[in-house]
């Protein structure tokens, strides 16, 4: 019995484990899901403006537009219909706040009470005019005919050039400049990074003597220790000045301000991945090369280096993958200006700072908050590639032994 | 001419004394085999001819080292001169992850050699010497590593040849591999002879005698004995020597 | 000297090398500077702003007066409910991987799975805790919902904390133990467990400055801008040190005035972490054995 017992406990134990061991794994799959299901969302919305009403004379041959179309509109840079398929008319632009061109204020009642049957009548009347106005005023009888927006098209969201989540009539939702400010405001950290970290695990691993070895390696472990959002404040405290003033910029948060601090931070990751994949290289092949005349060096560059050169891909790799999910100091030094970057001395807005400093204001279940779910999404894709590409290099490098 | 001779050598790891008062010298083109169990520092003793030791944290040298009737040990040595002098051989294979053209050559190019012809002149000399041409001539450009064990270590007494050292130093250099391979190695020693000052180290009494002229028993960082290999063998001076190359222990 | 063929070649590559050599030393000694500046500026100029009101008071006048008392308790708070959800789980994990599950596709593919979680840039983590404890499980923004979302983050970090420390203990010793008749659960409960704890309790530690640190990850989970009392239920919302000084030093209501309560709170951060290595640091040397971040 009492054997049974153990037994039983044993099962019990292992079982404990197994979930554990599991838990891992779904959290990744629900991390998939929850983020997916919100962000696909973003999909079979209509990017019209939080609450606003479109809408079209009932003549009127266009019955839908996308929402790059509207803004082209409102802008004024579509003037005639004809430009978009319709009859060869000049567009009538109509926002709420032009209501008191047409009628005067006894017209709209003294609480506006009469304002949806104006609006109604308006769009009826002209047959040139497309209208925004909030649905709070669509009238139930509404004499007129309501654009129904494309829905964003995944070519749109990834290829859109304009990210203004907030503006009507008809919210931009181009992430073309998040993500290649992303992308390039990582590509600066690395270069950065890269041949500091490099110089500095070469010495730590081949150079120094253990004294200096063993000082250095706690001091390269308390630079990762340092939180992001500390490296952000010295950033903007120190750094964005400087770059201000050396360049003689309007202003310091520019994308070269967010790789600096990005590439320090990517420090400690690349020096300890690539410090131990020096390590690796066999004392024997270390020998057999000075034993033959060569100097220190011409064994480092000659041996050491492309013995361990998967390796040091792997630690380029992963510094990379840790200034691309970087999100506090970025936001807090680059400025966050959503365009296309081409320099870096000027502001750039990466993908984790757009969710940071947006998602608090976006409505729950808006498009808005899908769209920054959708990035989150994308955010979510880069990184577990760069995993998987280190997986696969270590993997590789294990074939080869 | 002595080619390599030590006075007085002590050498420390920290505290640990691995080498005690060593005296002793190699004459020009003959072959020494270092014989002990292991532990009796005949290893150490080896590398502190290409100063291979400095590598090692920690170990303090006291006494002369000469080498060609210059103390390497002094201040204004290049080791790295040096080492192109001595060539070296380990214990085990340890070709780079190049091709086997690119080992051969790696010296020559460390060493500055950049004329193509005479780099390659050298590498077919000295994979001759190393009895491994025949093998290897048609590919040339594969991974050093799609050799045998064997071929792997003929392929690093080439390499060590190539630059045209006056001295080789083998640290067990057939311990890792079969018996065939080994009598190969054993045979090329025997040719290199001629043209190189041979020291040799060997935890395999059969390959002292077949190889060497001279053989030198270390036991616990001490020479106990250095003589002729016939005499060393047939009649040794001293117990110690005596048990070990009658098998008592090792 | 002697042995010199050519003395002409032998300078360039020896003058090469010392060239190489200097710009490593350089370069190194270059990320050293940057670190003793960053930690320097930091320390010297929130060292004046500590004071025992600034660590006991709540803030002031739009958080440009009084203390953030209600930051280090917030912190303080978040850290152990982290920790009380990430350690049980984490460690069980580790035991899972190293000492229980077969080796085969599994196995790896729940490294892989560790390793991905760990690869997750933490804003992520935030979208996920706010999709998942904040609206799902209706937990709100709370200490629980903050808590944990950063224990998720600090998951894979204790997993690999203990799969190394299990990994670097000899297999003899469980051998021996089951040799004795010993249960798997025994062995490792009673032989491998207490050799393991060292490494993995100094591991956690290290893991604590990391979490304290956190911002992205309690933006929409759990920190509040501005909210002058102490928590009384896990499903109040806090303050936090991270967020705090990303408040004050970027979108307070007078940025100016608000700097000095800005470096004493990256000030109490840094020290957070420089404590919690010294504490790892120390440890290590007292077990004597290794312990390796990341």
């Amino acid at each position: 019995m009492k054997r049974y017992f153990h037994n039983f406990g044993e099962r019990i134990i292992e079982g404990i484990l197994t979930l554990s061991g599991a838990v891992t794994s779904l959290t990744v799959v629900l991390i998939v899901v929850f983020l997916f299901k919100e962000g696909l969302g973003i999909f079979s919305q209509q990017p019209i403006a939080e609450g606003g009403v479109i809408a079209v004379n009932n003549q009127n041959p266009v019955k839908q537009l996308s929402a790059k179309e509207v803004k082209e509109i409102f802008d004024e840079n579509i003037k005639n219909w004809k430009e978009i398929g319709g009859q060869d008319a000049p567009i009538k632009t109509f926002r709420l706040d032009d209501i008191t061109d047409y009628y005067s204020e006894e017209q709209l009642g003294k609480d506006f009470e009469l304002l949806p049957q104006r609006l109604s009548e308006l769009v009826s009347k002209e047959p040139n005019i497309i209208a925004f106005f909030p649905d709070e005023y669509l009238s139930k009888d509404f004499q007129g005919h309501q654009i129904k927006l494309e829905n964003i098209s995944a070519g749109d969201f990834l290829g859109g050039t304009e990210w203004y989540p907030t503006i009507s009539p008809a919210v931009q939702m181009g992430v073309l400049p998040l993500i290649l400010g992303t992308l390039w405001v990582s590509l600066g950290a690395i270069l950065i990074a890269l041949p500091l970290g490099l110089a500095t695990s070469i010495y730590l691993a081949e150079i120094a003597s253990k004294r200096v070895r063993n000082t250095m390696k706690p001091v390269i472990e308390l630079l990762a220790g340092i939180p992001s959002v500390v490296y952000g404040f010295f950033g903007l405290v120190v750094l964005v000045p400087l770059i201000q003033e050396m360049f003689g910029l309007p202003v310091g948060e520019t994308a070269l301000a967010g790789s600096i601090i990005l590439g320090i931070m990517a420090l400690p990751t690349i020096i300890s991945v690539s410090d131990d994949a020096m390590r690796t290289t066999p004392r024997a092949m270390k020998e057999a090369s000075l034993a033959l005349g060569a100097t220190k060096w011409q064994t480092i560059y000659k041996v050491v280096i492309p013995y361990s050169i998967s390796g040091i891909s792997t630690a380029a790799i992963l510094g990379i993958g840790r200034a691309i999910g970087e999100t506090m100091a970025v936001l807090m030094v680059t400025g966050n200006a959503s365009v296309i970057p081409t320099t870096f001395l000027e502001p750039v807005r990466t993908i984790p700072a757009t969710i940071a400093a947006e998602l608090g204001e976006a409505p729950q279940g808006g498009i808005h908050f899908q769209a920054l779910f959708a990035l989150g999404c994308i955010l979510f894709l880069m990184t577990l590639i760069i995993n998987v590409s280190v997986d696969l290099v270590s993997a590789k490098k294990k074939e080869n032994r | 001419m002595n080619s390599l001779e030590s006075k007085d050598l002590n050498l420390y790891y920290g505290d640990f004394h691995a080498l005690k008062n060593i005296t002793m010298s190699m004459k020009k083109n003959e072959v020494t085999a270092f014989i002990g169990p292991s532990g009796c520092g005949k290893s150490t003793y080896l590398r502190c001819f290409n100063r291979m030791n400095d590598l090692i944290d920690n170990v303090r040298i006291t006494g002369e080292v000469l080498v060609d009737g210059v103390d390497i040990y002094q201040k204004n040595i290049l080791v790295d001169d040096l080492r192109k002098h001595v060539g070296m051989v380990f214990q085990k294979p340890n070709p780079f992850p190049k091709s086997i053209f690119e080992n051969v050559a790696y010296g020559l190019r460390v060493n500055g050699s950049k004329d193509k012809k005479l780099i390659e002149e050298r590498v077919e000399v000295s994979l001759k010497q190393a009895a491994l041409w025949d093998e290897v001539k048609d590919k040339l450009k594969k991974s050093a590593f799609e050799l045998s064990g064997g071929q792997q270590q003929r392929l690093c007494i080439a390499r060590a040849l190539a630059i045209e050292p006056s001295v080789l130093l083998m640290d067990e250099p057939a311990s890792a591999l079969d018996p065939i391979s080994t009598a190969k190695i054993e045979e090329l020693i025997y040719e290199l002879k001629n043209d190189y000052t041979i020291v040799i180290v060997t935890h395999n009494m059969q390959q002292a005698g077949r190889v060497s002229d001279y053989t030198a028993f270390f036991y616990l960082g001490e020479l106990v004995e250095f003589r002729k290999t016939k005499n060393l063998f047939t009649s040794p001076k001293d117990t110690r020597t005596q048990n070990y190359v009658t098998g008592r222990f090792g | 000297m002697e042995f010199t063929s050519n003395p002409k070649l032998n300078k360039s590559k020896r003058m090469r090398q010392n060239f190489a050599f200097n710009v490593f030393r350089v370069l190194s000694l270059l990320v050293v500077a940057i670190l003793v500046i960053i930690l320097g500026f930091i320390i010297i100029n929130g060292i004046s702003v500590i004071s025992w009101e600034f660590l006991t008071e709540m803030p002031r006048e739009g958080m440009t007066k009084g203390g953030i008392l209600p930051a280090i308790v917030g912190t303080l708070v978040l850290v152990a409910g982290s920790l009380l959800f990430a350690c049980p789980i984490g460690i069980l994990s580790g035991i899972y991987i190293n000492e229980y599950a077969p080796h085969g596709w599994l196995k790896r593919f729940i490294k892989l799975m560790t390793n991905n979680l760990a690869g997750v840039p933490s804003i992520v983590f935030g979208l996920f805790g706010m999709a998942l404890f904040v609206n799902r499980f209706g937990f709100g923004d709370s200490i629980l919902a903050g808590s944990l979302t950063l224990g998720l983050l600090a998951l894979p970090v204790v997993i690999r904390t203990t799969e190394e420390a299990l990994k670097s203990i000899d297999n003899s010793f469980r051998i021996g133990s089951l040799a004795l008749g010993a249960t798997k659960w025994q062995t490792t409960y009673k032989v491998i467990l207490p050799i393991a704890f060292p490494n993995i309790i100094t591991g956690i530690i290290l893991s604590i400055g990391r979490v304290s640190g956190e911002t992205a990850p309690i933006l929409f989970t759990v920190a509040a801008y501005f909210l002058p009392k102490l928590p009384t239920s896990i499903f109040d919302q806090v303050m936090a040190l991270p967020y705090h000084l990303y408040v004050i030093s970027t979108s307070g209501t007078n940025i100016e005035a608000s700097r000095a309560m800005a470096y004493g709170t990256a000030f109490i951060l840094i020290l957070i972490v420089l404590i919690a290595n010294l504490l790892a640091n120390w440890l290590r040397g007292y077990f004597g054995r290794k312990v390796k971040m990341n």
